[in-house]
């Protein structure tokens, strides 16, 4: 999403530092996500006041608090129904959104898809750690078949979703996984979903070390299998970037799946934009539009 | 009396009921005439009994009045509901070939046409309707001209031959009625004023226009979803980004997000999708993100009738969200207030940087009126507040980086800086938070810090109070009777007021168009005069009357309520007034007398 990206002088992590410290669990997947969203904003050097981070309810969503740009912090599950508003009125702001597998893929279920479909130009993170972490420990929208947890004690019976093929299946036009274990990688992935033109999908593996004793980094590191090392993999194909989200298991792929950068973003296809951000334009009717809005009624 | 004609146009959906009302509309509008137009439809597009009543005079036209003048049903299920509603001189224009009239009361013109005689309905389907038109025409004492200018607007685009033909046809039924039947004794008066014709969602969203919106949204929902088209279709000449949403939570979010980045935002539904955006409305007031909603107003609850009109969510919009929050609430009076209110509450949430909300309903929203250009004024005064757009507007800005975006001022308002200033940077949270925007809701709470950023935001209220007027009393002070409404019923309210005192009961009026804040005291020092006190109000439990008692603890001596799903007429309400001055009820909930 590059739109009116200016560089700023120098950036340093210590710019990015929020008012206050996180108060996430010691070892919460959390940290490093913030790390690396803070690394690839100076490593773009986007002047932090041209930079919105909005989030909806959760740990995770505690994130627009602990990094020093703009934020929001929403409500649960409603991040990207605000992010595409304010996107429209200031297409210039650089916007991140930033929230958990239960914001994002469970109360925002409706709005992710739709921001998918819509193609609106921002890059949104999900800290996924299969859980309900702020609520002490309930089943999530990608908690496994059998998970036990407080609401579900016996044992999960349904089946989780699949983030990175509803993205795919919904029209995300970048689609990708991380893991909060691998910062480089990582930082890497977040770099180029905030300098992709339209909506960049970041599912991140960030586990709770709380609640969630099955998807542990132990569990992860393993699995975990860079689609980056694969030479034979190409980003462009959607069809082969569905197959590969399917994996799940003894292996399982993290990287960018999918790409495309033949689409409009939502506020490129809209001619009212082209006069600029509309927080900058006139909030009169010119006289003659006003008077022919009149005359059609006469 | 009121010197008006009424004209009821019935017929099944889809059988082109709107298109003679709209020829009638512009010929009356063009004669200088006010017009109010009612149209009772059902929640059916293709089949549903629908009837349009177009009422037009030299006087403002403010409701659909008690008389119908002339009938003209387009099939015999609209004879059979209707025809029994007319009284000595007015007529009934039909097609002979297929409609059977039924008994009329004495003194009704039955006017058949034998339509299959005078024209070839094979070549033109709708030949019953343009023979009536100008066969009712005639019959108002107006000149063949008129209608032949507006049939060639009406189809221009069809090219000359469909424009001849129709001209032909409206003529063979101006020429039969001038034969066959008698004239209306009043030929319709001539003037030389200039009058628009809008309906109230189209109000609105010009309204929105003209205070310099620049983001809408909505999902549609009836009957809000008039000013959703209004905004669609002048988007791109007005500068405005209009989205369709997923559902109304994604709408008042999207609309606050918009808002946000520093412009102005609005958003309309009804009752069902201002139930859905409760929780928004309270981050709204939370982040100090202001944001201007519209609910137009059908009879609940859950999806209730969609096409008919009711006051039955003051009390959603009053508790709408949880929590203590400032909010504005106001309804607007007539669809000309409808464009005159969306400039003035926005001035209001963007100074006291909360939520606005505007309390209409399908009578207005649907409803078409006359209304002078003059009150479409797309230049009223615009105040954003204290609003912060480039750095260098702020002293507490990048020079010493003190800027706090929820500091405690004493009128409770914080300067505002929108994201993009330089030197300003800051989050805002649902949670509470101190002046810096940091939470205090997990591990800085703090209940010190809690109950000032309740008090600085609840100060807000008291500013808001003084921005907005009191209600004033219309009529004489020491009136036999005050009628007490709010919203859209100020016209039916007003005409019953003018019956009342030519029936020698001297009656006057309290409208109520600012709902939050309401000015108690205000309205309590106006009521301490008044004799005999009704609140009218078109809900099932006296909401307003509830709200009233609830802020002032007055008790008004009667209710006239309805909650069938159509509006009042003035006779319903002059009735009731009669019936409880003479003692016999305090509660009067007149029967709807025209069935759709």
């Amino acid at each position: 999403m590059a739109t009116g990206l200016q560089f700023a002088g120098e950036l340093t992590m210590a710019d990015l530092k929020g008012k206050v410290d996180p108060d996430w669990c010691p070892g919460c997947g959390d940290f490093g996500v913030l790390a690396a969203v803070q690394k690839a904003l100076v490593e773009l050097r986007i002047p932090t006041h041209n930079v919105v981070t909005i989030s909806g309810i959760g740990c995770s969503s505690n994130l627009p608090g602990y990094i020093n740009t703009y934020g929001m912090h929403t409500l649960h599950g409603r991040a990207l129904a605000v992010a595409t508003g304010l996107k429209l009125a200031n297409h210039e702001l650089t916007v991140l959104v930033t929230g958990g597998d239960g914001d994002g893929f469970g109360i925002g279920g409706n709005h992710f898809v739709h921001s998918m479909r819509r193609n609106v130009d921002l890059l949104y993170i999900v800290m996924d750690n299969q859980i309900y972490g702020l609520t002490t420990g309930q089943t999530s929208p990608t908690s496994r078949v059998g998970m036990k947890t407080k609401s579900m004690p016996f044992g999960n019976i349904e089946a989780p979703i699949n983030p990175i093929s509803l993205a795919l299946a919904a029209g995300a036009t970048f689609v990708a996984r991380g893991f909060s274990g691998e910062q480089k990688h990582l930082t890497e992935l977040i770099k180029q979903g905030i300098q992709h033109k339209g909506f960049s999908f970041l599912d991140v593996f960030s586990p709770c070390v709380t609640y969630n004793h099955d998807n542990t980094y132990q569990w992860f590191r393993p699995r975990v299998k860079k689609l980056e090392d694969d030479p034979a993999y190409d980003s462009s194909e959607w069809t082969a970037a569905m197959e590969k989200s399917r994996l799940w298991g003894d292996e399982i792929p993290i990287g960018k799946f999918f790409e495309r950068t033949d689409l409009p973003t939502l506020h490129g296809a809209e001619p009212v934009l082209n006069q600029g951000p509309l927080v900058h334009c006139d909030p009169r009717v010119p006289p003659d539009v006003a008077r022919s809005f009149i005359e059609e009624l006469m | 009396m009121k010197q008006t004609f009424a004209i009821a146009i019935g017929g099944a959906a889809g059988q082109g009921v709107a298109t003679p009302g709209d020829i009638f509309a512009k010929i009356f509008s063009r004669r200088g005439l006010n017009l109010n137009a009612y149209n009772a439809y059902q929640s059916i597009i293709r089949g549903g009994h629908t009837l349009l009543t177009i009422r037009t005079g030299r006087e403002k036209v403010t409701n659909m009045g008690d008389r119908i003048d002339l009938l003209i049903p387009l099939n015999q299920d609209t004879m059979d509901r209707h025809l029994k509603l007319l009284t000595g001189g007015a007529a009934c224009i039909y097609n002979a070939d297929t409609i059977k009239p039924g008994s009329a009361a004495d003194g009704v013109q039955l006017c058949p046409l034998p339509v299959s005689e005078l024209v070839d309905i094979k070549r033109n389907k709708v030949a019953q309707n343009t023979l009536a038109i100008g066969a009712g025409l005639h019959m108002m004492g107006i000149g063949f001209q008129a209608l032949e200018e507006v049939l060639q607007e009406q189809f221009r685009k069809k090219g000359d031959v469909v424009v001849a033909e129709n001209i032909g046809v409206a003529r063979a039924g101006y020429d039969y009625a001038a034969a066959r039947f008698t004239a209306f004794p009043n030929p319709l008066p001539k003037t030389d004023n200039r009058y628009a014709i809008l309906s109230g969602n189209a109000a609105m969203a010009m309204g929105g226009a003209a205070a310099g919106v620049k983001f809408y949204c909505a999902y549609p929902m009836s009957p809000s979803t008039g000013v959703l088209h209004w905004m669609a279709a002048h988007a791109r000449k007005a500068g405005i980004m209009v989205r369709q949403v997923e559902d109304e939570i994604g709408v008042i979010n999207m609309a606050i997000g918009a808002a946000h980045a520093g412009v102005r935002a609005m958003c309309a539904t009804s009752g069902g999708g201002f139930a859905l955006m409760s929780e928004g409305l309270g981050m709204s007031a939370m982040i100090e993100t202001p944001v201007v909603v519209i609910n137009c107003q059908r009879a609940g609850p859950s999806t209730g009738v969609p096409t008919k009109t009711e006051q039955g969510d003051l009390w959603q919009m009053l508790g709408a969200a949880f929590g203590d929050y400032p909010r504005v609430i106001a309804a607007p009076l007539d669809i000309g207030d409808c464009f005159k209110l969306i400039p003035e509450i926005f001035n209001i949430a963007d100074r006291f940087q909360c939520p606005g909300l505007v309390l209409c309903d399908l009578l207005l929203s649907e409803g078409r009126l006359s209304v002078h250009p003059k009150e479409l004024n797309f230049s009223p005064p615009i105040d954003r507040g204290e609003l912060i757009i480039t750095n260098g507007t702020s002293p507490e800005g990048v020079a010493n980086g003190g800027y706090k975006r929820y500091k405690i001022t004493d009128s409770g308002i914080s300067p505002r800086a929108i994201p993009g200033v330089p030197g300003h940077i800051h989050t805002v949270a649902t949670d509470e938070h101190m002046e810096n925007g940091v939470l205090i809701s997990d591990e800085f709470t703090n209940p010190v810090k809690r109950r000032a950023m309740m008090e600085k935001r609840m100060r807000k209220v008291a500013g808001i109070e003084s921005a907005v007027p009191r209600p004033v009393l219309l009529g004489k002070r020491d009136a036999e009777v005050t009628l007490i409404g709010w919203g859209s019923t100020k016209g039916v309210i007003e005409e019953s007021c003018e019956i009342l005192n030519e029936h020698g009961i001297s009656a006057n009026q309290l409208q109520i168009r600012w709902l939050v804040p309401l000015h108690g005291e205000a309205i309590l020092d106006i009521l301490k005069d008044s004799r005999h006190t009704i609140i009218v109000e078109n809900n099932y439990s006296g909401q307003f009357a509830r709200y009233l008692r609830s802020e002032t603890s007055f008790v008004p001596n009667g209710h006239i309520r309805k909650y069938d799903g159509e509006p009042f007429m003035p006779h319903h309400i002059v009735e009731a007034v009669k019936e409880q001055l003479a003692g016999k009820t305090k509660l009067s909930v007149p029967m709807h007398e025209i069935t759709v």
